[in-house]
């Protein structure tokens, strides 16, 4: 409950930010949401000695879609803004189904796309879905900007490939090649509760064929899955029974789960499996209605 | 308060980093020295002694302390003090005025929504949230709202109620100015304010 | 005109609250919210192993850090005699740990300093040498033969085991199995559990040694006993000492025990001098405080082709963790775990029950629940439905054969306990309507038809509250009665005290209006005070249900006593003699002239101004009521589920209650601890419990993995209810605080069994997550025991 002593600044800029992170040596952190890293210094697990305070620097609390559609989350848009939004329902429809089931409404006031994807914990579910949508950050630095994909940017549980001096300024979506499609199923103990599984696919559909599919994977794994396979499978049908029982059936082995308290390792597999043919199924419907 | 005498913690050595912060609560201008680390729950309790926001966890899980961040439901033990630094903080003691319950509060209280009251500032400020931003929720989107605050006696149903007599009255208010004294609250036999 | 007892907040009245008057306005005064001057902080340091010996401890970096004011280890308190303390159970608890750790989570050393952030910096600041031990984490491991010792601090204690216990009947229950046409046979674990109220425990310690008084603000259910309990320990004169339990957030009997903190708290103010405030952290207060159930059972029903229980025989064994600090009558050595069955007219019963230390956090206090009463509940409907399936019969049905009929009162059970009054068939049939038994079997036929599983759950209980009578009932010796005191000030307004002690259950409120029902003077008249060892009766405290049937029955009794008196002052002021008074509600008047009268207030204003000669001014009283009986409310409890076949997800359709807890004082408050009860029951049904892995560590120490259910998955409640009043109550109640929460769990396991019962599953054990449910429909064998936690590489 009473975190340690650390150094706080709240810098009005990303590069006084970034100038912060460079001089202090690996020892700061940023603080976004904080609904990651202050439970995490509640209990001890972490105590940084200075804390860098994002929520001071204007014009980071964007999400909107560029003209070509490619979709950009800024550092301080909140989870709510994502849940609330009509603009992300329409067009979005992975992420619109993954917000309202990050965490619990208060949490998800402060908490942050971005922030979890940089806090890259394995039952985070924005790193799933921003893996099935093939989508990056922007990372910023004392020698500029770079764009990392998600699924390079996690290295392992809790890890990423930024460096000390680097700041994650926004999340990318890639326009679609076609329709968006999508869902994100998460077995939950409780509402508010971390995925015992999470499933999240991803479509892009050329009338009812799929011509690109991406899926990703929350708490089956130590970081979050990539099921390459499964998704690559989908591309050129149309979510047919059988294409949705190899995908699933893929997905189910691209899983790397425990058995824990919360299921055992076969069943956590073949939640996954349940959830990629649902999903695929839901896609496949609402295909059908539109048309 | 008085300028003339503060005490200051002896043990504070120099090294201890300490910084001012400045922010309004429930209307009214305040401002407190803070180690960084202190948790905003903390600086309401502790150093503003408005003691109705509540603890009741380690792990964000809880909700009991619940306040309004620039009118936005947040759980304090989960916010540096510093953070709050020109923010606007709205906390339990704010909802009435010197004369009237607000009517979530009248609410909670005629539909039985609270046992020990713990979670019950937390839950009414949610439920606040809530109806400032859609006066007429259904049962499922209150039971949505408030499903990051945990109640452990009375078991949801009656809090639920709760707000929705609040929107109510809110409601009612809205729509024609006679004295609100319609229905709900004084109908019930054998009550006292 | 008489008084309508509605309008002045009497019995019946759905009396909105006092105290929410404060607590929606955010200014109850909860153990954190109180502020001495010159008050320090502590922290506990706790045991990251579940079994090792301590090599050393070093605190020296502590002591170093600016603002730390004392550092306490077993050690300093062993030099004081105060590192062990006794339990509840005659049994010895660690304060500080001296020479082992025996469970996850348990208090090694605590630190005082100036706030409590550096008081947390201090106890990171202790380095501790332990040598690991292996742990045992449940039954079976305690009692194989090569178990390492858990308790070898005992003298004499050569084993594991705790007690061996065994009551009822064995050669009649031999004989009922000998006859039986079917035996049913059903093996079960109920989780270890925590009450987890909402606020964790805390004390606020103020030694003054001018006065030689101690003042200890604390988060207890029971401020007599601690008070006893603290003369013992710490050695002081009792009338010195002065328990204050300020508003607390929630009980649900974690409140009850003496725990570490408290008394390291009292003896730092006491070293210090100055007050010293512990407030535990919600993972401390789930890791080490008091939890509930872990009980196994065997249980074995014989049955009669035509449904008739002949006679049933069980066997627990129960984990008590490290120290048996059980809160329950000391006759009872796994408390009124043999009140199963109390509800059903069965020939013969047996319960054999064992106890064991284990390398887990102490307690086994009564959960919601007097004294394991849940757990016995919990077993008697999970092996009723068993047996109705293994007869082929309908579990309604099954039921409405074997209950105790409405002339068969008073009835003795098997166990030898006397259940006085109920209409059980009334309340089963009440509910079945409720739910449309007949209509959702039909619907859950089709939908088994269209590959959707539907089930229906009954749950039908009476169970024993209001311990005691004081003849079988004492924690510690100290006999299970209590107490109210009530003084009628002159202008009629009372000041009345009990030896219980609220939670949340409206003692404020409710405590007026029996006042109000036997006095007449309207109950917003009537402040309750209650917690204060100072100023308040003895009393035991509140739990086990017990504050309705004995603090409300003394209630009323007080209130008669004032009601005798101020008679004689009517009589007086009337000029009459008393035989010739009759009374109605609030008012006295003359037989035959009821024009000439004087009301209650009249009487009390009299009482200090007009007193007849002889007649001791002043009208005040108490009373020490003792029981006659327990009580035994009824319930029945039905819920109907729906499974998702593909995951084992399931979800709560409807949940219909019927509840007979006799006269309901007031209606509001006793729905709405129903409401909570029945939370409380499908979280246990659900989700809500704590596990060990192999090594010991605890899963489910804080509020991330120990999950309470939240307004979302909650379902809605359909309340309905019977009224049989207590016979030997003064006011007919019988208490309701836990029913649900005991009668409950059973409905929504059993609508659960049901719903899949073509796998030919007879139970899968608490929780029901979804892979344990999915595994039993898939596998279509029993999933039992503690939900399995494997530390995988
Ligand atoms: C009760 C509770 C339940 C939760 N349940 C879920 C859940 O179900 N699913 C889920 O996905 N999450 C859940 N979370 C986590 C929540 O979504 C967090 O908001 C999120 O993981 C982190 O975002 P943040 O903005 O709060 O990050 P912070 O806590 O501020 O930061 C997290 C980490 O990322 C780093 N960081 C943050 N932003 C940046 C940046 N822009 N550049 C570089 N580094 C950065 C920080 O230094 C820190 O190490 C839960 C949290 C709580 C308290
Ligand atoms: S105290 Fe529990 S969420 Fe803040
Ligand atoms: S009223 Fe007690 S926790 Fe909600």
């Amino acid at each position: 409950m009473y975190p340690s002593r650390f150094r706080y600044e709240a810098p009005a800029t990303v590069a006084e930010a970034i100038a912060l992170l460079a001089d202090a040596n690996g020892e700061a952190k940023i603080l976004a949401g904080g609904q990651s890293l202050i439970p995490m210094m509640k209990l001890r697990f972490a105590a940084p000695a200075m804390l860098i305070d994002i929520n001071g620097i204007a014009g980071l609390d964007y999400h909107h879609p560029d003209a070509d559609g490619t979709y950009r989350i800024g550092a301080l848009c909140r989870h709510a803004d994502l849940e609330k939004s009509a603009a992300l329902a329409a067009s979005q429809p992975t992420m619109a189904a993954a917000a309202p089931v990050v965490a619990d409404p208060l949490v998800r006031t402060r908490g942050t796309l971005v922030g979890s994807l940089c806090h890259a914990d394995p039952q985070g579910d924005w790193a799933s879905v921003m893996v099935s949508l093939g989508g990056s950050i922007v990372a910023q630095g004392p020698n500029g900007r770079r764009s990392i994909a998600v699924n390079d940017l996690i290295d392992g549980p809790f890890q990423t490939v930024l460096a000390a001096d680097e700041i994650a300024v926004e999340a990318v979506v890639p326009a679609a090649i076609g329709t968006r499609a999508g869902g994100y199923l998460k077995l939950e103990r409780r509402v508010g509760d971390f995925a015992t599984v999470g499933v999240a696919v991803s479509a892009e559909m050329s009338g009812a064929t799929v011509s690109r599919a991406g899926i990703g994977l929350t708490g089956v794994g130590p970081a979050t899955i990539n099921a390459a396979e499964a998704a690559g499978s989908l591309v050129g049908t149309s979510l047919d029974g059988d294409a949705l029982d190899t995908a699933a059936q893929l997905a189910a082995e691209a899983a790397q789960p425990r058995s824990d308290h919360r299921g055992s390792a076969d069943y956590k597999r073949h939640v996954v499996a349940t959830f990629v043919r649902r999903i695929g199924e839901q896609i496949q419907r609402s295909g059908q209605e539109a048309a | 308060m008085s300028t003339l005498f503060e005490e200051v913690p002896a043990s504070f050595g120099d090294d201890v980093p300490v910084r001012r912060v400045t922010l309004t609560v429930n209307g009214e201008q305040r401002a407190a020295n803070v180690e960084p680390r202190l948790l905003l729950a903390h600086l309401l309790r502790n150093g503003f002694r408005l003691t109705g926001t509540h603890t009741g966890c380690d792990t964000t899980n809880c909700g009991a302390c619940t306040v309004l961040y620039d009118g936005v439901p947040v759980k304090s033990c989960t916010m540096f003090a510093v953070q709050a630094d020109g923010h606007d903080i709205g906390t339990v003691e704010g909802l009435a005025t010197a004369s009237e319950l607000h009517p979530i509060q009248e609410g909670f209280k005629d539909e039985h929504g609270l046992q020990c009251g713990f979670c019950t500032p937390g839950m009414m400020l949610a439920a606040k949230a809530l109806l400032d931003e859609n006066p007429n929720p259904s049962e499922d989107e209150i039971r949505w709202a408030l499903s990051g605050n945990l109640c452990r006696c009375t078991g949801y149903q009656n809090i639920v109620k709760a707000v929705m007599w609040a929107a109510d009255k809110l409601g009612g208010a809205a729509d024609d100015s006679d004295d609100g004294s319609a229905d709900g609250a004084g109908s019930d036999a054998g009550e006292e304010g | 005109m008489a008084l309508d007892e509605i309008k002045i907040g009497g019995l019946g009245a759905s009396r909105r609250r006092v105290e929410d008057n404060r607590f929606i306005r955010g200014k109850g005064n909860y153990i954190d919210d109180i502020v001495l001057p010159g008050m320090l902080h502590m922290e506990i340091l706790r045991s990251p192993l579940a079994h090792a010996r301590i090599r050393s401890i070093d605190a020296s970096a502590a002591w170093a850090i600016p603002g730390v004011r004392m550092v306490l280890t077993g050690e300093m308190l062993a030099a004081r005699n105060l590192a062990w303390m006794p339990t509840l159970s005659y049994d010895t608890q660690a304060v500080l740990a001296t020479d082992k750790v025996r469970f996850q989570g348990q208090e090694v050393a605590c630190v005082v300093a100036d706030d409590p952030y550096i008081a947390k910096d201090g106890c990171e600041a202790i380095v501790v040498d332990y040598e690991p031990l292996p742990p045992i984490v449940n039954p079976t491991q305690a009692k194989a033969p090569d178990a390492p010792l858990i308790r070898d601090d005992k003298t004499g204690q050569d084993s594991n085991v705790v007690f061996d216990w065994e009551v009822g009947d064995r050669e009649g229950t031999d004989r009922a199995f000998a006859e039986a046409d079917v035996v049913s046979t059903i093996e079960m674990h109920y989780p270890r559990s925590h009450p987890s109220p909402i606020e964790a425990c805390g004390s606020i310690a103020d030694f003054n040694r001018a006065t030689s008084k101690l003042t200890v603000y604390m988060t207890t259910q029971a401020p007599h006993i601690i008070r006893a309990a603290v003369a013992l320990v710490a050695e002081l004169p009792e009338h010195m000492i002065r328990i204050v339990s300020p508003d607390l957030g929630g009980g649900f009997g974690n409140k009850v025990p003496v725990y570490p903190g408290y008394v390291v708290s009292i003896l730092a103010s006491i070293l210090l001098e100055r007050p010293v405030k512990w407030i535990e952290d919600k993972s401390g207060n789930l890791i080490s405080t008091g939890f509930g159930r872990d009980i196994y059972l065997k249980g074995e029903m014989a049955l009669r082709n035509d449904g008739r229980i002949l006679g049933v025989r069980m066997h627990t064994d129960s984990d008590h963790g490290a120290f048996f600090s059980d809160a329950q009558p000391s006759k009872f050595k796994v408390g009124l775990m043999h009140s199963a069955f109390s509800c059903y007219d069965i020939g013969a019963a047996h319960l054999t029950a064992q106890g064991v230390y284990t390398n887990k956090a102490p307690g086994g206090v009564a959960y919601r629940c007097s004294f394991r009463v849940t757990e016995a509940m919990f077993f008697q409907e999970r092996m009723v439905q068993a047996a109705a399936s293994d007869l082929g019969m309908d579990q309604a049905e099954f039921r409405r054969i074997n209950l105790v009929r409405d002339d068969d009162f008073p009835h003795r059970t098997p166990w030898g306990f006397l259940t006085d009054s109920g209409q059980y068939g009334k309340c089963l049939d009440l509910g079945l309507e409720a739910i449309g038994y007949e209509d959702f079997l039909r619907q859950k036929e089709e939908a088994r038809r269209r590959g959707r599983l539907l089930g229906i759950g009954i749950s039908t209980m009476t169970e024993p509250l209001g311990a005691g009578n004081s003849r079988e009932y004492d924690i510690l010796g100290i006999k299970m009665f209590d107490s109210a005191e009530l003084k009628v000030h002159m202008t009629g307004k009372a000041l009345l005290r009990t030896g219980a002690k609220t939670q949340g259950q409206g003692h404020e409120t409710t405590w007026a209006q029996i006042v109000a029902h036997e006095l007449g003077i309207p109950a917003e008249d009537v402040l309750v005070e209650e917690g204060d060892t100072d100023t308040a009766p003895f009393g035991m405290g509140t739990y086990a249900s017990r504050s309705t049937p004995v603090a409300g029955a003394a209630v009323a009794m007080v209130s008669r006593k004032i009601r005798a008196k101020a008679r004689r002052i009517a009589a007086h002021l009337l000029e009459v003699s008393e035989e010739d008074i009759e009374w109605e509600l609030g008012r006295f008047s003359v037989r035959g002239a009821p024009d000439r009268g004087v009301t209650i207030q009249e009487c009390a204003i009299a009482a200090y101004s007009n007193m007849p000669d002889g007649m001791e001014p002043g009208l005040e009283n108490n009373a020490y009521y003792d029981p006659p009986n327990l009580t035994w409310p009824f319930a029945c409890y039905i819920a109907t589920v729906e499974v998702d076949p593909e995951t084992g997800v399931w979800d709560v359709l409807r949940v219909v209650a019927v509840d007979d807890c006799g006269v309901r004082i007031n209606p509001m408050i006793v729905e709405g601890q129903i409401m909570g009860g029945l939370t409380e029951a499908y979280a246990m049904a659900n989700m809500q419990f704590i596990t060990f892995d192999e090594d010991g560590n605890c899963i489910g120490s804080n509020y991330m993995d120990y999950l309470l259910p939240t307004a979302w998955e909650t379902p809605g409640f359909e309340l309905h209810e019977v009224v049989t009043p207590c016979p030997h109550h003064p006011i007919g109640a019988k208490g309701i605080g836990e029913c649900a929460t005991v009668g409950g769990p059973a409905a929504f396991v059993n609508a659960v069994i049901d719903a899949i019962g073509d796998a030919g599953v007879r139970n899968i054990d608490m929780p029901l997550l979804p892979d344990r449910v999915h595994e039993a429909i898939t596998a279509g064998h029993d999933v039992s025991g503690a939900p399995p936690v494997k530390t995988e590489p």
